[in-house]
């Protein structure tokens, strides 16, 4: 319940907030804290200093940007869920903000701490991945912009550079009769997903699909597509009997972990169910 | 004068103009000059022993005032007490160090005590001493320890079997032989961790001069805190004063001398300095007791009406490293009582191992042994209704105590209930869960391949915790019997000291309520205090459901005391004899004449300045009564629990949840309600949700929030309940006690309805939880098949 | 090193020099005497510590008092105005929605929030709404139906409302 001691730093801009990590490589960023204020508490993280982008302007804010969505970095679930941008082009992220944690952590927690911590049980990045989402992030040799796909490497860790840090999060106007759903199984206790699986389903003019990302979170120790089910749905039609042949490829080739609440096996069995349900939401959406 | 809030009314709680407004006063609020704060650094390992402990580095980090090791508190204090000690076994109880000396024995033993500034800087210090550790083989569960080989924790207790209770009654053996079916069922009541939303902790200061330790800490029973501290520090009890006041929660975890009291008691001497020591909640799911962790074996034999005319039970009680304060009484008396439930086994042999293990002790939790025994005896009757094709009502009016035959001895004669209408409460449960409709409904479900389940409790409890003659042939180290204080002010205004000390069960009022039904004092002029043993006689506290029972009782022969007394005064007043005047809602009145009248205030008036007092009264209105009940009250009801599975999940939702209990006479429906509720979340949590899991290295997984599940908002309906009133003959207002009633009904009501669920996948016993992984194992096996 | 903070709280405006890493819950109770904040647990999860931040619910023990320089707080004891109770908790005192009053700070913190969110809530709205409050002894059932005595009440008189 008592952290450590650290030096603490607040930045009133970017460049000061990347000068302060290249001087500090054992600083942590904190924003909301909603990930790392919890580890400090237990000491199972002890940062030598923190830096503070409370207030750095520039990282606020949800816009409208060529037909799709920009997040700021620091914009928090709740604003997700109360942003008429979200709601008319991007509902699955206010669906998905809706169940994330409870009404104090959604007040606090932002989609950029979310994805920078890269907890394998956050519901973000599954959600980012569904989406095809673009991440700004700035360091010492400016700004860059990497792809969701390239951006989890592995439990607790992203492809961010030590000095980097995520500025936005961006995007694009999903193609027209594209549906979207995030299905969640909480855990018990935390309330994070033991499974939660993101699907964005695109129609094609014959009904059948044309396009599909659908992408696991809390299963295993990485975020990651369900690469066989995507491409076992493309060009087929969403019966339920192709959704359900194509979800249950969702488990292949996944790592799972396990815990006293759900061993590897019933995760992967999870996988399979919640990515069905997500696929069948997604496409009766597309279906409109 | 009108009463205000008669006995059965639903007045709003006393208590609650504070606590909504952020004025409550919890330990944690203590605020005392020079206060300093304790951390407690704790074992890692689960069997080691110390080689040796480097507090140097600590010592000299900024704000630490001391630190205290195993070795430097032996002359302080003395080992954490185990008081009750069941007489009929041969219990051996292990020395208890409230910091290990040597050896720890669980992960979460205390090796170390620091006193810093404030809390952060005390656990920085913690965190910088060394201690080294020479690691043990250790052992977690009962039945592996009971094994040849075994690591053994204790030399003194060969086999880590601290105690072997045997209590019977009847023929058991000839019972099986006559039986039309006999089976064997293993059943286990998982480990859990209580939970109190307020940790435990405590604030002692030792006060230079006057040589008196206060200690304020959150516990159940106050004068059991002063009474066992003065045997453990040799300070003597005139020095010691306990203050417990508000407490946030119990539940059975703060009944027991904790460690950590004791600990910082001794410091405060040593120093002159008040200590604070608060657990947070990572160190309290290893430093306070958790509760149940049994396996019980069962030997059921039944005739072929569903009649069951005998029962034997081996039961393996996980204690933990050490034998907590009440601990050995929970797995032998408290849960071999009850275990032949509402019904009528004329057979019953019960033999009880208390093993020792590398865990946390265990010790009372809601219901404490009742649960145990209520979930065998309610799964029993399931199981005998499905292996002889019956319904499970059915078989359980066959073997219910009918209410005729009240007071009931069980089959050992250990014990004898009070009173009971059983079939009352189930006829009334299954017109509100509408039982034909419901049965159809089922059958429609499983049409559909639905898992749909119906479940029964038909639960007794033993409640009123008593009478001291009984404690002491159990082998409790105390009474219990229960104290009041009636205190008549000169202003009319009325004091009331209890030894009880309740953690939300709403004494507060429902004590007010009592006395204005005695006396006619309105509520507003009652306070009712209780949590200082510097002001209230000796009393033994709140557990067990024994509050009202017997502290309200205690309360009522008090008021009656003073309202005899105010009768003498006020019949003195008006010039009459004491037998021509009647107290009527708070005056005393002439008979037949009530415009001749001396008012409450009148008369507490009178009782003060004694200018004019009947010949032999004395002066003042203060009048104490201690309470011993004859016996103990057994509450009683039917629940039904009703839930849907979803097979693709494994989770169980519950549709429907019918709670009917008889808990004698009702003095506050709303706080009685509010009781059931909990309970019946409780218990329900138990069946579904909680369960404390240790690896084999003693590591405990679920070690904090985000591991362990206590049921959210979401996590349950909300629950139909009504009532029946079959009063408790054993105290004057007739009471029996709810405090436990729905943790202990619910349990087995929900696994019942969930086994239902799953039968036409012909399970027919599965242990708890019923987490919906477990549930969907069950069924991806069935499947499989 | 020590920052200084400038934290206003229930209407008063307090500068403090604290350590970086003093939690807010930390500073309410033991710098400011607040405690009617409470402490229930260390991983975020129980609620028991909530307060309204710049008019919203956030778990104090999951905020560095740093954080909230230049915040505006309100706590539990803040919440009646003019000594008349909050209709939320009127509710919980009409409706039994607390036994050991534990927990009742944060859930009574977190409901302002949920009511601000939702004024007219469904149960199950509510429940879901209560996901990061936990309670031990009620079993909820009151809880809720506080929540929607309130909610009645403070649709019935949105001068009552109180949450600005």
């Amino acid at each position: 319940m008592y952290p450590s001691a650290f030096d603490y730093f607040r930045p009133s801009s970017v460049d000061e907030v990347v000068k302060l990590l290249q001087e500090n490589p054992e600083g942590k960023i904190i924003a909301g804290g909603h990930s790392l204020l919890p580890m400090m508490k237990l000491r199972l993280a002890a940062p030598a200093s923190l830096i503070d982008i409370g207030r750095v302007p520039g990282l606020d804010g949800i816009r409208s940007d060529n037909g799709g969505v920009a997040f700021g970095a620091r914009t928090t679930y709740d604003q997700i869920i109360k942003s008429d941008v979200v709601q008319q082009t991007l509902p699955v992220a206010a669906e998905a903000a809706g169940v994330v944690g409870d009404i104090q952590v959604r007040n606090r927690g932002t989609i950029g701490g979310s994805i920078a911590h890269a907890d394998p049980a956050a519901d973000f990045p599954a959600v980012l991945l569904a989406l095809d989402a673009k991440v700004n992030a700035t360091g010492p040799n400016g700004q860059r912009t990497i792809g969701i796909d390239d951006f989890f490497v592995d439990m607790f860790t992203t492809s961010l550079e030590p000095e980097e840090i995520v500025t936005e999060i961006s995007v694009a106007k999903p193609a027209a009769k594209t549906g979207m759903a995030y299905e969640k199984f909480s855990h018990p206790a935390s309330g994070y997903a033991i499974v939660g699986v993101a699907a964005s389903v695109t129609l094609g003019n014959d009904g059948n699909v044309s396009a599909a990302r659908i992408a696991i979170t809390g299963a295993g120790p990485i975020a990651v597509r369900a690469n066989g089910t995507e491409s076992a749905l493309v060009g087929q039609a969403p019966t339920a009997e192709n959704v359900k042949a194509a979800a249950q490829k969702a488990s292949d080739g996944m790592t799972f972990l396990g815990d006293i609440h759900a061993g590897e096996e019933y995760r992967a069995h999870l996988t399979r169910v919640f990515t069905e349900r997500a696929i069948n939401k997604a496409v009766e959406r597309a279906q409109g | 004068m009108v009463a205000s809030s008669p006995f059965g009314s639903s007045i709003k709680r006393r208590e609650d103009p504070r606590l909504i407004t952020g004025a409550g006063h919890y330990t944690d609020d203590v605020r005392l000059p020079g206060m300093l704060s304790m951390a407690i650094l704790r074992s890692p390992h689960a069997h080691a022993r110390i080689v040796n402990i480097d507090t140097s580095a600590a010592k000299a980090m900024p704000g630490v005032v001391a630190i205290y090791t195993g070795a430097d508190l032996v002359d302080l204090v003395a080992p954490v007490p185990c008081a009750w000690q069941p007489k009929n076994s041969d219990i051996k109880v292990p020395e208890y160090r409230p910091l290990a000396v040597d050896t720890v024995r669980y992960v979460g033993d205390g090796v170390a005590a620091v006193v810093a500034e404030n809390r952060y800087m005390a656990e920085d210090a913690a965190a910088a001493i060394n201690v080294q550790y020479d690691t043990l083989p250790v052992v977690v569960h009962q039945l592996d320890a009971m094994k040849d080989g075994a690591p053994q924790l204790y030399d003194s207790v060969p086999n880590n079997v601290a105690f072997h209770f045997h209590l019977e009654g009847g023929d058991v053996d000839a019972a099986f032989q006559k039986a039309d079916l006999t089976f064997k069922q293993r059943l286990v009541n998982q480990r859990l961790i209580p939970n109190a939303m307020e940790t435990r902790g405590a604030v002692a200061s030792y006060q230079r001069g006057s040589n008196e330790l206060t200690l304020w800490c959150t516990t159940q029973n106050p004068h059991i805190v002063r009474f066992l501290m003065s045997l453990c520090t040799n300070i003597p009890e005139t020095q010691i004063r306990v203050l417990s006041q508000d407490i946030g929660g119990g539940f059975g975890s703060k009944i027991a001398m904790q460690a950590g009291e004791m600990i910082a008691s001794v410091i405060s001497k040593d120093l002159l300095r008040p200590i604070k020591w608060m657990e947070d909640r990572s160190e309290n799911y290893v430093s306070t007791t958790h509760g149940r962790d049994h396996v019980d074996d069962v030997e059921v034999a039944a005739m072929k009406d569903g009649r069951v005319v005998g029962l034997k039970v081996t039961a393996y009680a996980n204690m933990g490293a050490y034998l907590s304060t009440a601990a050995p009484g929970v797995p032998t008396w408290l849960f071999t009582v009850t275990q032949s439930g509402a019904y009528d086994i004329p057979n019953v042999a019960s033999d009880v191992y208390g093993v020792l293990t590398n865990t946390t002790a265990t010790d009372a939790y809601r219901g404490a042994g009742r649960p145990e025994a209520t979930y065998l005896i309610e799964r029993v009757m399931d199981l005998v209704a499905k292996k002889l094709n019956l319904d499970p009502t059915e078989v359980r009016r066959k073997n219910f105590i009918p209410s005729d035959a009240f007071p009931y001895s069980i089959a050992s004669g250990a014990i004898a209930y009070d009173s009971g209408d059983y079939d009352k409460t189930l006829d009334r449960a299954l017109e509100m869960i509408d039982y034909a409709a419901l049965r159809k409904e089922q059958e429609q479900a499983r049409a559909e391949g639905r898992l749909f389940g119906v479940g029964f409790s038909t639960y007794i409890e033993v409640c009123g915790l008593a009478p001291s003659a009984a404690a002491g042939a159990m082998g409790f180290g105390g009474g219990l019997y229960e104290s009041a204080v009636v205190r008549v002010h000169p202003t009319g205004k009325v004091t009331v000291l209890t030894g009880i000390n309740p953690q939300g069960q709403g004494e507060g009022t429902t004590f007010a309520q009592l006395l204005n039904g005695e006396l006619g004092v309105p509520v507003e002029d009652i306070e009712i205090v209780w949590g200082d043993t510097d002001r209230i006689p000796m009393g033994w506290g709140t557990y067990g459901s024994r509050s009202t029972a017997v502290g309200g009782s205690a309360l009522v022969f008090a008021a009656r005391k003073v309202r005899d007394k105010m009768m003498k005064i006020g019949a003195h007043l008006l010039e009459v004899s004491p037998e021509e005047v009647v107290f009527d809602q708070g005056s005393v009145h002439v008979k037949g004449a009530p415009d001749q009248v001396k008012s409450f205030g009148e008369i507490a008036l009178a009782a003060y300045t004694a200018w004019n007092m009947p010949e032999g009264v004395t002066p003042g209105l203060d009048e104490s009564y201690f309470f011993d009940p004859v016996s103990n009250t057994f509450p009683f009801g039917a629940h039904v629990c009703v839930v849907e599975i979803d097979k693709d999940s494994g989770k169980a939702d519950v549709r429907r949840y019918v709670a009917v209990d008889d808990v004698g006479n009702v003095i506050n429906p709303m706080i009685v309600d509010g009781q059931i509720h909990g309970g019946i979340a409780q218990g329900l949590a138990q069946a579904v949700l909680e369960t404390a899991v240790y690896d084999d290295n003693g590591q405990l997984l679920s070690g904090t929030m985000m591991d362990y599940a206590i049921p959210k908002a979401s996590s349950f309906p909300n629950y139909e309940l009504d009532r029946t009133v079959t009063p408790c003959p054993f105290n004057p207002m007739g009471l029996k006690g709810v405090g436990e009633a729905g943790t202990i009904a619910s349990t087995p009501a929900i696994m019942n309805a969930i086994v239902d669920a799953l039968s036409p996948l012909g399970v027919e016993h599965f242990d708890m939880p019923a987490s919906p992984q477990r549930i969907w194992q069950l069924v991806h096996e069935q499947k499989g098949n | 090193m020590k920052q200084q903070v400038t934290i206003t709280v229930n209407g008063t405006t307090h500068t403090n020099e604290v350590e970086p890493r003093l939690l807010l819950v930390h500073y309410l109770r033991d710098v400011l005497d607040l405690t009617g904040t409470h402490v229930g647990c260390d991983t975020s999860q129980c609620g028991a510590c909530t307060i309204e931040m710049n008019g919203s619910a956030v778990k104090s023990c999951t905020v560095l008092a740093v954080q909230a320089d230049g915040a505006e707080i309100t706590t539990i004891e803040g919440l009646a105005k003019g000594g008349e109770l909050h209709p939320i908790q009127e509710g919980f005192w009409e409706m039994h929605g607390l036994q050991c009053g534990f927990c009742t700070p944060g859930m009574i913190m977190t409901s302002v929030n949920l009511l601000k969110n939702n004024p007219h809530p469904t149960e199950a709205e509510i429940r879901h709404g209560l996901e990061g409050n936990l309670c031990r002894c009620t079993g909820y059932q009151n809880i809720v139906k506080a929540i929607q005595y309130a909610a009645d009440k403070m649709s019935a008189e949105p001068a009552a409302a109180g949450d600005d």
